[in-house]
């Protein structure tokens, strides 16, 4: 493990960072013509279905899964982006689904989240600068009163030049793009970033570079990472722990190295089986 | 010696820009053999999915093909009527897209789709027709073709989809598939299969495929030959087998070197990453399109033409300062990954 930093002064005795507790999020569906005219009632839609794991400081915990697997409404239910119909969900102990106002956005500063799509996430009339000082100022950093110095630190931080401050997103590349989304992340000091597809839109040569990111900024802030992506060898490259989600259901979970050596699930099997090797000697058998 | 399915020769593809044109693809060569399954790999921007266009005379407006030469079969793409361009994309070459969604229309039954097709195309009668696309169905492995036949696109997965692009664009027999991003927009699972069913038609039906993808994987499962491309040129062309192992271009290497393994699982730690990004359209590079990223660059790479030049046996390279040359096996790239 990496010898994290560990910001003492909020850690309570005991208590994982994150932890998630029989996570229940249903989708109701619309009956159909067929169902109404029978009165019948349909079953709702079970998009996470009791998922429970715990998340400590300073750890890669990967998320793997198909598309509708319930990886992404499970991150968004973390963070309360929607409403978890039952189970807990624990940062540091505090059930973040008992809290609202003040204390929720506190518990939410902790926990931060990158989306896949960059683009979209940043404000496109905003510089870099701005958009970055004014995370830190709403959420009352220490440190955002000097606007040059907090911006230039970020900026630092995913390895960006001070220059990139007075650009607009549309003047970045992808991957400038994708580190400004980090560094607005990091402006609040969270424990935990939720990276949800983050670099599945990266040119691999820009991916690589994001991924030891990841890595740097674990090791330099202590800062945990919930890691969803639909690619297992890029949680191959990054993840301690994973955790592998089929039809909204935690199938398996383990070491990263041991689950992908020893599978022990028949859907984890079937996904490493469909991984393409980039070696052609290592073809799937005709 | 017979001559190339297709081939490809100094083709050239530009984009209008505020001040004069832009260079989308700067002179590319590439030929496929019948039966042959070539992959055009390389990142957003490199020009792959243009290159594969152009093989029908579809760049995307407002690009346009500005030089070059497309033969197929020894005639003259370039050079066909309207009527004859419109034969030759019918019988002679078929096509596959990222989103199977957007290339069915929604509002018909994928049955109908096909079989339109096959009327066509084909000349087939409506009886006839329906039954030809039943078959087809049953061929690209949909389960229950006949009650398939009756389904709207939305009504079927994205891998279903795909399968029933596949249907259309074989269905008059094509000697060439020409594959842009097949299984890009499927789930990991839904893309082994989809790969599996390009091998099956190729080994029944002797089909050439061009097969453009972001993702090495893809192309080491499915090609026999890649061709290597960035910033709009083919920086490198082998045997996939060598391409993978003993990469002589530099972009290459680093372009394998940063593909994410499952082999790193337990093993985290940093990659080599190359810095920087690939270049924009509007940037233009003098010489080596390569050398600004590019950590064995000299002085006079600036000043190079980008020309592939033999390097071994059905090998080719641009760099002309071949720092791999003789270097081997690329397993020592890997031990090369800096230690976190």
């Amino acid at each position: 493990m990496t010898e994290a930093v560990v910001t003492e002064g909020t850690r309570k005795s005991g208590a994982h960072l994150l932890e998630v507790e029989s996570l229940v999020k249903e989708f109701g569906l619309r009956r159909g013509l067929a169902e109404r005219i029978a009165r019948k009632e349909v079953a709702p839609h079970r998009a996470v279905d009791d998922v429970s794991f715990a998340l400590d400081r300073g750890e890669i915990l990967g998320i793997a899964g198909g598309s509708g697997s319930g990886k992404t409404t499970l991150a968004r239910c973390l963070i309360r982006l929607i409403e978890p119909d039952g189970g807990a969900v624990r940062v540091d102990g505090i059930d973040i689904r008992a809290h609202k106002g003040a204390e929720l956005r506190e518990l939410r500063r902790r926990m931060q989240m990158v989306f896949q799509d960059p683009y979209a996430s940043l404000n496109p009339r905003m510089t870099v600068g701005a958009a970055l000082h004014e995370a830190g100022r709403v959420h009352d950093r220490p440190g955002a009163a000097n606007e040059a110095a907090f911006v230039s630190r970020l900026l630092g931080l995913v390895q960006l030049t001070d220059r990139i401050a007075s650009r607009k997103p549309r003047e970045l590349s992808g991957g400038q793009r994708q580190r400004v989304s980090i560094a607005r992340a990091l402006a609040v000091d969270p424990e935990l970033i939720i990276a949800d597809e983050a670099v599945s839109a990266l040119d691999v040569s820009v991916q690589a570079q994001l991924l030891n990111l990841f890595l740097d900024l674990r090791e330099e802030l202590g800062v945990a990472v919930l890691f969803i992506s639909h690619q297992l060898a890029v949680i191959a490259e990054v993840a301690d722990r994973i955790a592998v989600m089929r039809k909204g259901r935690i199938v398996e979970t383990g070491p990263t190295q041991e689950v992908f050596a020893h599978p022990k699930d028949e859907y984890t099997r079937a996904l490493l089986r469909a991984h393409p090797h980039p070696d052609p000697r290592m073809r799937f058998a005709a | 010696m017979t001559p190339p399915l297709l081939e490809i020769e100094a083709l050239r593809i530009e984009f209008p820009g505020e001040d004069g044109q832009l260079v989308a693809v700067k002179g590319v060569d590439l030929a496929v053999e019948p039966g042959e399954v070539v992959g055009l790999v390389g990142e957003s921007g490199s020009g792959k999915s243009l290159t594969c266009r152009a093989v029908m005379r579809m760049v995307p407006e407002p690009g346009s093909i500005a030089a070059g030469a497309v033969r197929f079969d020894g005639q003259d793409v370039m050079a066909l009527d309207k009527k004859r361009l419109r034969d030759f994309r019918a019988h002679s070459v078929g096509m596959i897209y990222q989103n199977p969604f957007g290339s069915l229309n929604p509002v018909l039954r994928v049955g109908a789709q096909i079989a339109e097709t096959l009327k066509v195309n084909r000349g087939m009668g409506r009886e006839a027709a329906r039954k030809e696309a039943v078959a087809l169905l049953d061929r690209v492995g949909i389960e229950d073709p006949e009650r398939r036949y009756r389904a709207y696109p939305h009504e079927l997965s994205g891998g279903m989809c795909q399968r029933v692009m596949i249907a259309i664009a074989t269905a008059s027999s094509p000697r060439l598939m020409l594959a842009d991003e097949p299984t890009t927009a499927l789930d990991v699972t839904t893309q082994a299969q989809i790969l599996k069913l390009l091998a099956q038609m190729r080994a029944e039906e002797g089909m050439a495929m061009l097969l453009v993808s972001h993702d090495f994987g893809v192309i080491a499962q499915a090609c026999d030959r890649v061709a290597v491309m960035y910033g709009g040129h083919i920086v490198e062309t082998g045997p996939v087998e060598t391409i993978y192992h003993e990469p002589e271009h530099p972009y290459t290497r680093a372009l394998l070197n940063s593909v994410p393994e499952l082999d790193s699982a337990g093993n985290v730690r940093r990659r080599a990453a190359l810095a920087g990004h690939p270049p924009e359209l509007s940037e233009v590079i003098p010489g080596c399109v390569f050398a600004p990223r590019c950590e064995h660059a000299r002085q006079d790479c600036a000043g190079i033409a980008m020309r592939l030049e033999r390097v071994g046996p059905d090998h080719e390279s641009a760099c002309p300062v071949r720092p791999y040359a003789g270097a081997g096996a690329r397993g020592a790239a890997k031990a090369a990954r800096v230690e976190a």
